[in-house]
């Protein structure tokens, strides 16, 4: 079971407490009506599912029950880190290439 | 009474405390501390099993959990049966009951031995290619016959009864693995005051300790100090320690799974104890210490019961009393072999020869067998092992051909060297790497906060193992926090090191014989089958594995993995690294599902939830149906009433009179805040912000692509506070699209979600004499059509008690639902029931319900719709705000499919012979006629006998359905085609007047 850290909470919480909501950064239209049919199925439809690093969504459902963002690796499971929603993409990752 | 084979004077159990036990109903002497495997041996008994495949006699291999021969039934009664127990690992108590499996009629004479025989049918791949055809004959004759013949145990037919435990640990240090590596990094880490958990699969700690006579340690016996380094960390408050524990899955971040064997070595364990215990534990750092497993020697019959591991024989002699044979032969590749010689020799075993594969090797060791008067014989080989339900001979010939002999023998054992136990730092996801030197895998790269040392590690040698224990152990402590340790390094004054051997097929075994040599004794795999794989075109160790099943039995190839890598390299004419390792993955051990299960069964599987008048409806002699975890009332039959009798007296006693039913496990949300219509506007089709304060609506939510995803009234209970109803199934996750959408799309508006599905008893009083019978119990509401018109809520009491009283209606009559917080839920039914009885009125159950809806026309989600149904397939276009800009599906709705002709949409159907109920689920075509696979035009939603109507009713998703109306449609049957005609879905009261009635 991983251990996923709540940005909100502050605290390293079982994986039991949180539920996967999918990519992250895919912000809805404003003017949602007068989207294209393509721009449309890109925004519903299309998601990157990385080999790697994802930046997707998470909920503390069983705790705060706050959505996050986190930084995990696809291929190792690991966090790379939990951010607020609202935040922007990080710019640079903790330990990333030096 | 002493056992024959017991040697007094042997060994660390007490020869006073005795244990009776039986084996195939004939009964044993063995003493408290035996295993069954020494229990047996002690009485001479070898033959314990028959092989899966060949029904080969089989004895016991090993003294330990890589046991792949001695796999029994222990009985305990009727319910407890357990299969595929390993008699090594199996303690013994007084009156355990085994039996011997797969074998019939007897162990010593077995029917199915013939399959030995009738071998070269059998090789590699046998299953898969003896078995293709008929198709249909897998199921109702191959794999029942073949389940039979080549199964293991027998499953217990009974529930269990056992209970099984559970607990979450944390520890900074977590030690896995019980021997001199393991007690040296866990005194290392307690030291230094961090919690330190110390887990090991055995009953005693000690592992190697266990046989390895000459290991001195502190001045004192191996085994000896072992005891005191554990009594010591016991007594430390920081320290758990966990004996009969099983670390059998390593997880992510430091997370391993263990099962420890609470009472399965009890005589009568009582009600008390749990039979096992699955340990979580969560640790900062994990020091692996799982020591090696002896190989054995690849050669022809090097299965016969007596043919054993050396270390084996040497556990069994040094720690149980017992000796494995009185006339040994030993065969090696390595020099471990002959440590157990010379400890057997010395308790007065006769040792036949020594047969050792290497030319001129030299050491202590083999000066002190040579010294001991044992034959030892340099570069040469047994090829072969005779007799037949135990070993009575070994044929010994130069290794590379030449004259041979036989040498009687009772029992042979063998090393080919030592297979470091990588498989937790493996499943760790850490990377093993080859060492071509010693010829094995050990720990590389790590990927988890993990150190593995002493014999799993590669490490050889008691000294070096304690010292580079005993520095990981403090290494970790510190890193996880911990102090400088104030103890002392245990010091190692004597020990023993040996490392190498040999993998693969020994002489006599090699490439172009057909001898039966086995790797992988529990799967019947012998090296020719390995090298039969590869010349099948097998040349990937996972596809060799597959095809062979090599390493799949229950023992995971712990003996047989390496042998079989190595001849499948040798085959293909690569190095090892290149032909790769199979992945490891857990558990390390079978484990049983009651630990897994724990407590989670029966009762406890799922959480149950029950409505306030749960116990009202019970004592009326509801029948309750599971509608998600809700236990809802289904229909109340009278006596003598069944199911259809009941469902038809009460949907006709509501349109007549009035019914009552517990509509509490809608779900419910308060949606609260100055933005709450803009935020209903955005979640909802619907307009909202002109909603009057005390008037209800209809709702319908969509998910983003415009497909139908919840609906439910609504009503303004204050212009910035609305009551919403959910679906009972989709409550949790409205609620949690509705959080998803305040957070993190629409975060500017200030409101707030509050689920009160369990707050408030809904209690629906629906029916022509619905306000007649809520009206004198309710308090400050007005409750005429003029001040109270359908669709409306009011705020007041009944009964005295707070409402939320609405007027709305999910079956077509004049209707309220009550709600009223749920702690008076059941008084409050109650006064209102007894007020119904004097109309006449009925309870009524969700059975009721669903045929007073469909006779209506409303549709339930999830039912007849099935997340590709658009409002407008729906037939509700209406609630959908056309003057709105924007709510969530909005976009969805226009995508062209959405939009295209031809959709499915919902309508009604009456079978033409109105006696028939068409079932849920049936498809409808348009031409009966057509030829097979006809095309299908939709689909059956909801289907029931309507009593009001007279006939059977049904709503269906149809292509183009609306302009379908008055056409007749086909609804093939395994009996016969039935013929619809496509109708509208109203079939009660089509203008809507019984509402005001």
């Amino acid at each position: 079971m991983l251990l996923i850290r709540c940005p909100y909470c502050e605290e390293e919480r079982p994986e039991l407490e949180f539920r996967n909501a999918g990519e992250a950064h895919i912000a809805r239209p404003t003017n949602i009506a007068a989207e294209s049919d393509d721009d449309f199925e890109k925004f519903f439809f299309i998601r990157a599912n990385p080999k790697g690093v994802i930046y997707e969504r998470w909920r503390h459902i069983h705790g705060c029950a706050r959505f996050f963002n986190a930084v995990r690796d696809t291929v190792t499971d690991k966090f790379v880190m939990t951010y607020k929603a609202g935040e922007p993409k990080p710019a640079k990752l903790p330990g990333a290439a030096k | 009474m002493n056992a024959m084979f017991r040697i007094s004077g042997a060994g660390r159990l007490s020869q006073a405390k005795t244990a009776s036990f039986s084996f195939d109903d004939k009964s044993y002497v063995g003493i408290e501390g035996d295993t069954l495997a020494s229990g047996l041996l002690a009485n001479g008994v070898h033959l314990v099993g028959r092989s899966f495949k060949y029904h080969r006699p089989r004895g016991v291999v090993s003294a330990g959990a890589e046991e792949p021969n001695a796999l029994v039934q222990i009985v305990r009664d009727d319910a407890r049966k357990t299969p595929n127990v390993r008699a090594t690992v199996q303690e013994l108590y007084d009156g355990l009951t085994a039996h011997s499996q797969n074998r019939w009629p007897s162990l010593s004479f077995d029917v199915g031995a013939v399959n030995d025989i009738a071998s070269p049918l059998f090789s590699a791949g046998f299953y898969y290619k003896t078995f293709m055809w008929p198709k249909s004959a897998w199921k109702s004759l191959y794999e029942p016959k073949i389940r039979a013949a080549a199964g293991l145990g027998v499953s217990p037919d009974k529930p269990d009864p056992d209970h099984y435990a559970a607990r979450y640990a944390h520890c900074e240090v977590l030690v896995l693995g019980g021997g001199a590596a393991g007690i040296a990094a866990a005194l290392a880490a307690a030291e230094t005051g961090v919690r330190v958990i110390l887990a090991d699969e055995q009953a005693e700690f000690g592992g190697s300790l266990r046989f390895e006579s000459g290991a001195r340690i502190d001045g004192q016996d191996g085994y000896a100090w072992a005891q005191a380094a554990i009594a010591k960390l016991k007594a430390m408050d920081n320290v758990r320690v966990l004996s009969r524990t099983t670390a059998f899955g390593y997880y992510a971040q430091n997370f391993v799974g263990l099962v420890e064997r609470v009472s399965d070595h009890l005589k009568s364990p009582g009600r008390d104890l749990a039979r096992e215990r699955l340990w979580q534990i969560r640790a900062g750092r994990v020091v692996i210490a799982t020591g090696a497993i002896e190989r054995h020697m690849v050669f022809a019959n090097n299965d016969r019961p007596g043919v054993m591991l050396a270390s084996a024989a040497r556990t069994y002699l040094n720690h149980y009393g017992v000796a494995v044979g009185k006339n040994v032969g030993v065969y090696t590749a390595n020099d471990s072999a002959y440590t157990a010689a010379i400890d057997l020799k010395k308790a007065g075993v006769n040792i036949a020869a020594i047969v050792d594969l290497r030319d001129n090797p030299s050491g202590p060791v083999i000066d002190e067998a040579r010294a001991l008067g044992i034959e030892i014989n340099f570069g040469r080989a047994v090829v072969s092992a005779g007799g037949k339900l135990r070993v009575s001979s070994m044929t010994v010939q130069p290794k590379n051909g030449g004259g041979g002999r036989t040498i009687p023998v009772d029992a042979i054992l063998m090393s080919a060297g030592w297979t470091p136990s990588v498989h937790l730092f493996s499943q760790s996801r850490g990377k093993v790497a080859f060492n071509a030197e010693t010829k094995r895998f050990v720990p590389g790269t790590y990927a988890q906060d993990c150190v593995s040392v002493g014999a799993c590690n590669g490490t050889d040698g008691l000294d070096a193992t304690v010292d580079e224990a005993y520095a990981a152990g403090a290494k970790a402590a510190k890193e996880a926090g911990g102090k400088a340790g104030k103890g002392a390094k245990p010091k190692v004054d004597a020990g023993e090191s040996w490392s190498r051997g040999m993998l693969g097929a020994a002489p006599g075994a090699g490439p172009g014989t057909t001898v039966k040599a086995f790797v992988d004794f529990q799967n019947d795999v012998t090296a020719k089958d390995i090298r039969q794989a590869v010349h099948e075109g097998m040349h990937s160790i996972e596809h060799v594995k597959r095809f062979t099943t090599n390493g799949m039995a229950t023992d995971q190839g712990k003996t047989s993995n390496m042998h079989g890598l190595a001849i499948a390299a040798e085959e293909l004419g690569k190095p090892i690294p290149q032909v790769g390792l199979t992945t490891f993955r857990a558990p390390y051990t079978p484990v049983t599902f009651g630990s897994i299960v724990g407590h989670a069964r029966g009762a406890l599987f799922d959480p149950t939830r029950r409505t306030a008048t749960h116990g009202w409806a019970a004592r009326q002699g509801a029948v309750f149906e599971d509608v998600g975890h809700w236990k809802r009332a289904w229909y109340f039959p009278k006596s003598g009433e069944d199911m259809h009798a009941a469902v038809n007296r009460e949907c006709v006693t509501v349109r007549k009179v009035g019914g009552l039913f517990d509509a509490s496990t809608l779900g419910k949300i308060e949606v609260v805040g100055p933005d709450a219509a803009k935020f209903m506007e955005l979640l909802y089709t619907n307009p909202w912000e002109k909603l009057e304060t005390g008037r209800c609506r209809y709702g319908i939510m969509l998910r983003e692509d415009g497909f139908i995803y919840d609906d439910g009234v609504v009503g303004r209970l204050a212009p910035d506070r609305f009551h919403v109803t959910t679906t009972t199934g989709g409550a949790p996750r409205v609620m949690n699209h509705m959080e998803d959408y305040l957070q993190t799309e629409f975060p500017h508006l200030n409101v707030w979600l509050t689920s009160i599905t369990e707050q408030w008893a809904v209690i629906a009083v629906q029916g022509p004499k619905s306000r007649e019978i809520i009206a004198p119990l309710v308090e400050g509401i007005d409750m005429s059509d003029e001040a109270m018109p359908h669709m409306s809520v009011r705020e007041g009491k009944i009964c005295g008690v707070p409402t939320r009283l609405f007027r709305m209606s999910f079956t077509g009559e004049r209707g309220f639902e009550v709600n009223v917080p749920a702690d008076y839920g059941e008084a409050v039914w109650e006064v209102l029931w007894a007020e119904g009885q004097k109309h006449g009125a009925t309870a009524y159950g969700t059975e009721t319900m669903h045929v007073l809806r469909a006779e209506k026309g409303y549709i339930i989600v999830g039912q007849d719709t099935d997340g590709t149904v658009t409002p407008n397939d729906a037939g509700l276009d209406w609630a959908v705000g056309k003057k709105k800009t924007d709510f969530v599906g909005i976009r969805g709705l226009t995508r062209p499919d959405l939009v295209a002709k031809g959709r499915k949409q919902l309508v009604g159907l009456k079978t033409k012979d109105p006696k028939v109920v068409l079932e849920e689920g049936a498809q409808i075509v348009a031409d009966p006629k057509q030829p097979i696979p006809m095309k299908m035009i939709g689909h059956v939603t909801s289907s029931y006998w309507s009593e009001n109507c007279g006939r059977s009713i049904a709503l269906a998703l149809v292509a183009g359905g609306r302009d379908r109306i008055g056409q007749t449609l086909y609804v093939p049957m395994p009996n016969g085609t039935i013929e619809v005609e496509v109708t509208g879905m109203v079939f009660v009261d089509e203008k809507g007047e019984r509402l005001n009635g």
